[in-house]
């Protein structure tokens, strides 16, 4: 899950890292007031889970109340790789003297948080990386012991010369890991952290991915999730603990387990369709759960026919086969329905789905091919 | 001969009183599977009854199931919030395997829980992982051992049932296994392609490999190389998520394209580069195997 700027910054603010006052305005109304009560320079940000935020128009200085609020009436609404701005974080202009990089991963090679710092801020890090890596200090934390002081001035000692923002940035860096550690992070980056004239080290900027899998333990971070900026069959999907996401073909594809689902969608592809959503109905399968799969495909009105994939292992097939009957019951499916089941359970499966009137298939290319000639025939 | 596990495995089940973890000890016995132990904290000195009304005692710490029993693998079922500490409570038992098949452990957990297995020269597989079967050996985790036969071919996957259909379709084909291994679709795990690619190698009973991968992370391209480098076996892959957008989690937490290195077209073109071809859909697995075996 991903954070917007000003809750990863509402993250750190609570970790003690510096970060200037900003405030969420929804209206043009708003964002006037808010650069008013600010005073000075204001800077309007939209607040979407999209990198190049800057690029699309999406953040703008402004050097007086009537500025922002003409800013603001462009942002909100605007469209940022396909996501629309609802929210604009408005916040005093800083005086620049440098930018600097600081990140920190779960790196999957080194199964380890690592840090990277770069003084090279401001800009793409990956490119940093590739194209100039003298530019950048990596290390690897031992996440038994966690941040050691002397690897905060270690990595600081890479950004400055000046003992003064040395002794800043190790602190923030400290400050970044505990952080990150505190909000379950898989991902955590200050992007520019800046100096100013006067010798502050700040974190102007701020991202933050929280690891779903942290959730459950941290409500307070969960709370954070903006469902308005996902579609609102991924909102459904994910209170039916299902994964889901939605494409833009015409096949629906419910498949247990992520690899299968992946191949699944591939193998619509290889047959000529395209697949309308990734859905896997995941490890223990119960009825309920399928009936909300269904659901969840057939509110996408591109869909135009509908494939079971079951491979049965903690899924048992049985389980599916209930749930596809007491779903077709409950709810009025026009597409048509074409089923895939083998594995665990497979032959009280089949008997179940022959009985409700379904004829099931046991080879996963005879499945898709139908399914594809069906949404085909039905276009 | 197999890899990792094999008919001395003597297993205990940490999570055996679960749901998933009584009806998969059934499983797993019936396929011959000697579990020793069950391990569920507070229930210590229940029984469990397996086929046939075997009993398997039960403990509530692997210290105590190791003590009693000598067993010397463990396969954990324990929920999410607990799966790291089962984790490292096995590596300190004195078991040499620790196979997790628990799906949502929190990344900061499995860091520190990897670290402390390394340490003790544990092998973890997982976790997020169906486990592995030994054909004709031992059945550790949720792989369905009626898909399986005993022949030539090791199999190597990040999904659990994409390995199912895959063992599924070369079984139908004649190509029986040595092991399956599912690794896991999580972005750290215990045990990565290269480890299995290496075992594989040295195994006498094994001919060639299917290495399946997906989406996300770089581990299929340091596996190529090391083919190209280490294997005098072939290896043939598939790679799962030709159709995934980036940026996109597909279902595993780590199937998700963040960089030109996770995508499935690179993944092929580093594998065929090196010496590793790829089928382009399932069903073209055994044809390559076949090729590669004639």
């Amino acid at each position: 899950m991903d954070l917007h700027e000003y809750q990863a910054k509402e993250r750190f603010r609570a970790a003690g890292i510096p970060v200037p006052p900003g405030e969420i305005a929804t209206t043009p109304d708003a964002a006037e007031k808010l650069a008013a009560k600010m005073g000075g320079k204001v800077v309007v940000k939209a607040q979407v889970h999209s990198g190049g935020r800057g690029k699309a128009g999406g953040v703008k200085l402004a050097a007086d109340p009537a500025e922002a609020k003409a800013h603001a009436t462009k942002i909100l609404g605007m469209d940022i790789k396909g996501l629309t701005v609802h929210k604009v974080l408005v916040t005093p202009a800083e005086d620049i003297a440098t930018e600097a990089y600081v990140g920190v991963l779960v790196d999957r090679a080194r199964q380890a948080p690592t840090f990277i710092v770069s003084a090279a801020g401001g800009i793409d890090i990956e490119q940093v990386a590739a194209v100039t890596p003298e530019k950048i200090r990596k290390l690897t934390v031992d996440p038994r012991y966690g941040l050691l002081p002397h690897q905060a001035y270690w990595l600081a000692d890479f950004l400055y010369d000046d003992p003064g923002l040395i002794n800043k940035a190790t602190r923030i860096i400290a400050q970044l890991y505990d952080s990150f550690v505190a909000s379950g992070s898989s991902m955590a980056e200050i992007n520019p952290l800046i100096t100013t004239p006067t010798g502050d080290v700040k974190a102007i900027d701020a991202k933050m991915s929280i690891d779903d899998n942290e959730l459950f333990r941290r409500p307070e971070v969960a709370a954070m999730r903006d469902s308005s900026s996902e579609p609102p069959a991924e909102t459904r999907a994910r209170e039916a603990n299902l994964s889901y996401v939605k494409l833009d073909g015409d096949v629906g594809c419910c498949v247990n387990g992520a690899g299968l689902a992946m191949a699944t969608m591939d193998l619509v592809k290889y047959y000529g369709g395209d697949p309308a959503n990734f859905l896997d109905i995941g490890g223990s399968s119960n009825p309920d759960k399928v009936v909300a799969a269904l659901e969840i495909i057939t509110s996408d009105s591109n869909v135009k026919s509908i494939l079971f994939n079951i491979f049965g292992g903690i899924t048992r097939c049985d389980d599916v086969a209930n749930g596809i009957v007491e779903a077709t019951n409950r709810i009025d499916i026009e597409q048509p329905i074409v089923i895939r089941l083998t594995g665990t359970n497979e032959d009280i499966a089949l008997r179940i789905l022959e009985e409700a009137g379904f004829s099931a298939y046991t080879s996963m290319d005879a499945v898709v091919e139908k399914a594809v000639a069906l949404a085909k025939g039905a276009a | 001969m197999a890899i990792f596990t094999d008919s001395q495995t003597k297993l205990v089940v940490q999570g055996i009183t679960g749901r998933d973890g009584s009806f998969h000890t059934q499983q797993m016995m019936e396929y011959g599977t000697a579990v020793v132990a069950g391990v569920t904290p507070g229930k210590g000195g229940r029984t469990f009854e397996g086929p046939g009304g075997k009993e398997v005692p039960i403990f509530n710490s692997m210290d105590q199931a190791v003590a009693e029993t000598g067993a010397n693998a463990t396969v954990i079922f324990v929920p999410p919030a607990f799966a790291a500490g089962a984790i490292m409570e096995a590596a300190d038992s004195g078991v040499s395997l620790v196979v997790a098949i628990t799906e949502g452990v929190p990344v900061q957990d499995m860091a520190r829980a990897h670290a402390f297995a390394r340490d003790r020269a544990v092998r973890v597989l997982g976790p997020n992982c169906p486990g592995l079967i030994s054909v004709g050996g031992a059945k550790i985790g949720i792989l369905p051992g009626s898909i399986v036969t005993r022949g030539p071919i090791g199999l190597v996957s990040r999904s659990g049932t994409l390995t199912y259909e895959a063992v599924y379709q070369l079984t139908s084909a004649g190509f029986g296994q040595t092991t399956c291994v599912g690794i896991g679709g999580d972005p750290l795990i215990g045990t990565n392609f290269i480890d299995c690619l290496r075992a594989f190698e040295a195994d006498p009973e094994t001919s060639a490999v299917v290495m399946i991968g997906e989406i996300g992370g770089t581990d299929e391209q340091d596996a190529a190389a090391y083919v190209k480098e280490h294997m005098s076996k072939p290896v043939v892959g598939f790679i799962a998520g030709q159709t995934a957008p980036p940026g996109r989690r597909m279902g595993h937490a780590g199937a998700i394209i963040s960089g030109a290195g996770g995508t499935a077209a690179e993944k092929m073109a580093v594998l065929e580069k090196n010496g590793v071809p790829v089928a382009k859909r399932p069903a073209d697995i055994v044809g390559l195997v076949r090729d590669a075996l004639a």
